[in-house]
């Protein structure tokens, strides 16, 4: 590992000004990306600022139903939050379906939004990546893919994003906090991750020494009907093949409103927006379920071996969505 | 032979080291924390697969402070060339496989060690490679015999005729991926040099082994190597006999002058230290009208390194499992520039009875009988190989006995049929075997005039319980209590002894500490007062072992599988897992219903789990850390239970037990592959049973 500086920050702007004036700085959550990725040499920062004294750590509930989450939130007390549990039953799935109890007890709000790809050639230094080199290439597309996109992606990179929690709140619409050097800005969490098209090295859109502050969901009278179903290649501690994250409103046999986020098939959670807008106003049958989801998974382009989770998404989204229909015992 | 009378032997003594252990006070290999002045060596390894090492520009880092020493081929240690040839770390700029040890950076710190390591820049001349392997792959050859000295192929009578005018028959071909040990404790060592005598602390399966080795390699006499492994933190196979990391903290011990430490990392296992070689199986039963096999043909294709010939004896379990007039089996190798596979767990065996026990399932289902019927109907009087009688086999009655347990009766053979919910189930059944092997060893008892006794002997307990195991073994012989006895192991200083493998550990030493306590007590005896200097005997089984022959010594077992497969995603869940063994008499209840649970849980983990994915353009396992290469967790193993059978067993050994390490593991995959097949209708005939291996082909739900 390559020798660093260590601080603990006191202030978010102190800790943004530490971060912003050294272009191999960083700040460290709860470390448990950051570190296993400094220890295999994919992230060589020269120095840390460690975030997790700033007073980003509690979740509230406003008057208007707003949820506001501190990004130092660890994981664990996100999932147990009263307010989180009984009024975003899918976040908290979601986090409880994501890595192990010691991890979700380290890992912060924050870090787990701006956790890399789990690809295995972007791990391994000794290998061409473009996200981790770019213009190096991407051993991925012909090698090991089985776990990597089948939608957003481009011909430089497949990676997909590895976060449960990402997807449950893409699909609540949620609001990125963030404070920076140039000041305070939100960002609709949809547009915090982007694509790689020519760029895959760059994850999101935050500019050097932005720090996330806090993610709040705004209020959704039917938030209370969502859940998160994850596909995953054993029972626990796995990272999902296919993921779904829905929230459901039906009134008389219509959809009346519906949320719908995809993961561990894109570079991003994947918010199914047109999904969701073939699925208003339509009767909440299995049927219009299935023709939404597969106008969504029209795009989806498949390679050797990731062509699995085209139909995964397809059939765990059905049967998500009729059980928050009530359709299925 | 009389079998000891016991008292100790058969409860269920808690692990003597056991608050040790979890208080953190028992020291493993890389713990050794009251030595002093310790230097640490990384390993560097190759990026290519096959070629030469052109040039290694060391100068960036060799002169950084706390960087002791940079080895490389030019400047290692010059090393006696041995049959391991993975051994000679450092001895030619040639690369058999990518992640071969190329070079290695000695340090004062483990950071500094590694980070200079990761700065090395080599030049490679790099050539084609050839890395996967193929049923009908151009370098298949017919290996001299397989492991460790069993022919490589086998016939009796007119097999192909047998098959031609069998009234059914099954022809399949089944695979198994790479699987890699992956102990808790990573391979470590400490090195001490003293002169020209070497000290090893050192996490191995027998410190004897590791002893004769390091003293050839470093052409030394055995006395002057000392090899001490307290504590092991598993190992399945991959510790088996001395590995690299020893080789490479000695080595740069010496060439540093102060003791060096070399744990290795998650990452290295994964190349270095060996691991299950991929098997490429086609089986062909017949049978006659009545389900008697008519002929068993077992055809096994596996990989090799170009460096030296591993030969997994996969299809040696066929050779004895089942009855038939007609039988051939046959092993072919494929030298790949892979790294040489290793034993894993029942090597042989496991991958062997998965192919085996599946097709008996699939032979079950074309005669129209009950698996287990089919099983029972073919079991065969005495050993079909050599016509030796059994010592013991309790195949049918652990058959039974499952059955009974698990509520097999009225089991309706229709797969595919069964839903609850979103759910299909299934159940499967499928037979263990594993040999009672035992090996000589020696040992040393000792009564103190305090009344206390003290036993020595090389064994290693690697997790087992084999600690605790011989001090119920001493205790009996010697006819006192376990707390009078203490049973020093894990060093080399002991003398000869086997090693933690093959499941013949408790069997060997226990047969040495039982010759040597039993002599002991008729010693103290003899003397009716113990004199201020204590009484000490040795004792050696090697002409008991020589002795040792006229019966097939053989464990058997069934296990039985509940399996649970999602319709809409694939998943595949077991809730429940019983086995059933005849292994003799069971020495310790709580360590051996470990042994046997564990088992089965790493048998159910290569069901559905394991699997090392190679990259062919690269030539290696990629998926090399266990976020990646998924074993089972917790919430993957919820119902599984382990019994045995009352098995008396007079000529196996004195204690009358046969081995359990491996037995567990063995059928396993089969059974959870037959009970899959009778949920869903679906046959994976590759493992793992992935879930998008049976998505898309799984039954449309009805209801
Ligand atoms: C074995 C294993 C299994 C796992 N399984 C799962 C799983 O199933 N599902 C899942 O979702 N996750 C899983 N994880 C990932 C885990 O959720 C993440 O590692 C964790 O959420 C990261 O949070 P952290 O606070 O530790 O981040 P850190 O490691 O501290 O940081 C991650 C990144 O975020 C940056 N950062 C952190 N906080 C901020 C901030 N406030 N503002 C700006 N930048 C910031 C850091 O600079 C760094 O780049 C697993 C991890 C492991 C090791």
């Amino acid at each position: 590992m390559k020798a660093f500086q260590f601080s603990r920050a006191d202030s978010a702007a102190g800790a943004v000004r530490s971060v912003a004036a050294n272009p191999r700085a960083m700040f460290l959550g709860g470390g448990t990306n950051l570190v296993d990725l400094m220890k295999l040499g994919v992230e060589r920062p020269d120095e840390l600022v460690d975030i997790t004294r700033l007073p980003f750590d509690r979740v509230h509930l406003d008057a208007d139903g707003t949820v506001r989450i501190g990004a130092n939130v660890r994981n664990s007390d996100l999932a147990a939050h009263p307010a989180v549990r009984t009024g975003l039953p899918v976040l908290s799935q979601a986090l409880l379906a994501g890595a192990s109890g010691q991890l979700r007890n380290m890992a912060t709000v924050g870090g787990n939004l701006l956790q890399r790809t789990r690809c295995v050639y972007f791990q391994d230094v000794t290998k061409p990546c473009n996200k981790r080199r770019p213009g190096s290439g991407c051993p991925a597309r012909t090698g090991q893919h089985r776990n990597l996109a089948v939608l957003g992606g481009s011909e430089t990179c497949i990676a997909t994003h590895p976060s449960d929690m990402a997807v449950a709140l893409a699909a609540l619409g949620a609001q990125v906090a963030v404070t920076g050097p140039d000041g305070d800005r939100g960002i609709p969490l949809e547009e915090l991750h982007r694509l790689p098209g020519e760029l895959p090295d760059q994850d999101t859109t935050l500019r050097h020494g932005e720090l996330i502050t806090g993610v709040a969901v705004p209020a959704l009278p039917f938030a209370e009907r969502s859940a998160y179903r994850k596909v995953r290649d054993r029972a626990s501690y796995a990272f999902a093949v296919a993921s779904v994250a829905a929230a459901l409103d039906v009134h008389d046999g219509l959809v009346r409103d519906v949320r719908l986020a995809f993961g561990a098939v894109a570079p991003k959670p994947w918010r199914a927006h047109i999904a969701e807008d073939a699925l208003r106003g339509r009767p909440a049958t299995a049927a219009g379920f299935r023709a939404a989801v597969e106008a969504e998974l029209a795009a989806a382009v498949a390679l050797r071996d990731n062509g699995f989770k085209i139909p995964l998404i397809s059939n765990i989204t059905v049967g998500l969505l009729q059980d928050l229909a009530g359709a299925r015992s | 032979m009389s079998v000891t009378a016991t008292r100790a032997v058969g409860s269920a003594l808690g692990r003597i080291e056991g608050p040790a252990k979890v208080t953190g006070a028992a020291k493993y290999a890389g713990e050794q924390d009251d030595i002093q002045d310790v230097a640490y060596v990384w390993p560097v390894q190759s990026t290519i697969a096959k070629g030469r090492i052109r040039h290694i520009d060391d100068a960036p880092i060799r002169d950084r402070p706390q960087v002791l020493a940079v080895l490389t081929p030019d400047n290692a240690p010059h090393l006696q060339p041995l049959a391991d040839a993975e051994l000679a770390v450092l001895q030619t700029r040639n690369v058999a496989y990518r992640g071969q040890i190329v070079a290695a950076v000695v340090a004062q710190t483990l950071e500094t060690a590694r980070e200079a390591a990761e700065q090395l820049q080599i030049e490679y001349d790099e050539e084609a490679h050839d890395v996967e392997l193929t049923q009908d792959h151009q370098s298949l050859y017919k290996p001299e015999h397989v492991n460790p000295s069993f022919p490589t192929d086998t016939e009796q009578g007119e097999v192909d005729h047998a098959l031609a005018t069998a009234a059914f028959s099954v022809d399949h071909t089944y695979e198994t991926p790479a699987l890699h040990n992956n102990p808790m404790e990573p391979h470590a060592t400490l090195a001490i040099w003293h002169g020209d005598e070497l000290t090893l602390y050192d996490s191995n399966q027998g410190a004897y082994s590791v002893q004769q080795t390091l003293a050839q390699l470093f052409d030394l006499d055995p006395a002057a190597v000392h090899v001490m492994s307290q504590h092991v933190g598993g190992g399945f196979g991959s510790k088996g006999t001395a590995r690299v990391n020893a080789v490479l903290a000695a080595m740069s011990a010496r060439l540093v002058r102060r003791p060096v430490k070399l744990a290795l990392h998650r990452h290295h296992q994964f190349a270095v230290v060996g691991y299950r070689t991929p098997t490429i199986q086609r089986i062909k039963l017949g049978a006659d009208a009545d389900g008697r096999l008519t002929a068993i043909s077992h055809d096994v294709v596996e990989q090799t390194s170009t460096l030296m010939e591993f030969a997994e004896q996969t299809a040696i379990a066929t050779r004895i499992m089942y009855a038939a007039p007609n039988r051939r089996t046959t092993h072919r190798l494929a030298r790949l520039d892979m790294p040489t596979p290793r034993w894993m767990r029942a090597p042989g065996e496991c991958p062997g009875m998965y192919a085996l026990e599946s097709a008996m399932d699939e032979l079950a289902i074309e005669c129209d009988l009950d698996p287990l019927e089919l099983r029972i109907r073919n079991e065969p009087a005495r050993d079909p190989e050599s016509g030796k009688p059994w010592s013991s086999r309790s195949l049918v009655e652990c058959l039974r006995d499952g059955a009974d347990r698990f509520g097999w009766a009225g089991r309706d053979p229709r797969p595919a049929v069964r839903y609850d919910g979103s759910w299909l189930v299934g159940t499967g059944v499928a037979a263990s075997t594993y040999p009672a092997y035992a090996g000589p060893a020696t040992a040393a008892a000792r009564a103190e005039r305090d009344g206390t006794f003290v036993v020595r002997i090389t064994a290693s307990d690697i997790g087992t319980g084999a600690r605790t195991a011989l001090t119920q073994i001493a205790a009996d012989a010697l006819r006192v209590g376990t707390d009078v006895v203490r049973v020093d192991i894990g060093d080399s200083a002991f003398g000869q002894a086997n090693i933690a493998g093959g499941s013949m550990g408790t069997a060997s030493w226990g047969w040495a500490v039982t010759k040597a306590c039993t002599e002991l007590r008729e010693e103290v005896g003899r003397h009716g007062e113990i004199p201020v200097d204590g009484i000490e005997v040795h004792a050696d089984t090697s002409a008991e072992i020589e002795a040792r022959t006229g019966y097939k010594f053989q464990g058997f077992g069934a296990q039985f599988a509940e399996a649970r497969v999602n319709v809409d995603t694939g998943e595949v869940r077991v809730p429940r897992l019983l086995g059933v063994f005849g292994v003799g008499r069971v020495i310790n209840s709580r360590t051996a219903r470990s042994q046997l649970i564990g088992g089965m849980t790493m048998g159910l983990s290569m069901a559905l789990h394991e699997e090392g994915v190679l990259d062919p353009a690269f030539g290696d396992y990629v998926n090399h850390d266990l976020a990646e290469y998924h074993v089972a967790s917790c919430a993957d193993v919820t119902d599984i239970a382990a019994h045995w059978v009352d098995e008396q067993d007079d000529h196996v050994n004195p204690m009358g037990s046969k081995g359990i390490g491996e037995i567990g593991i063995v059928g396993t995959a089969a059974a959870v592959a037959n009970a899959v097949h009778h949920a869903t209708g679906v046959r994976v005939r590759d493992l793992p049973i992935r879930l998008d291996k049976l998505l898309g082909r799984l039954p449309t739900r009805t209801g």
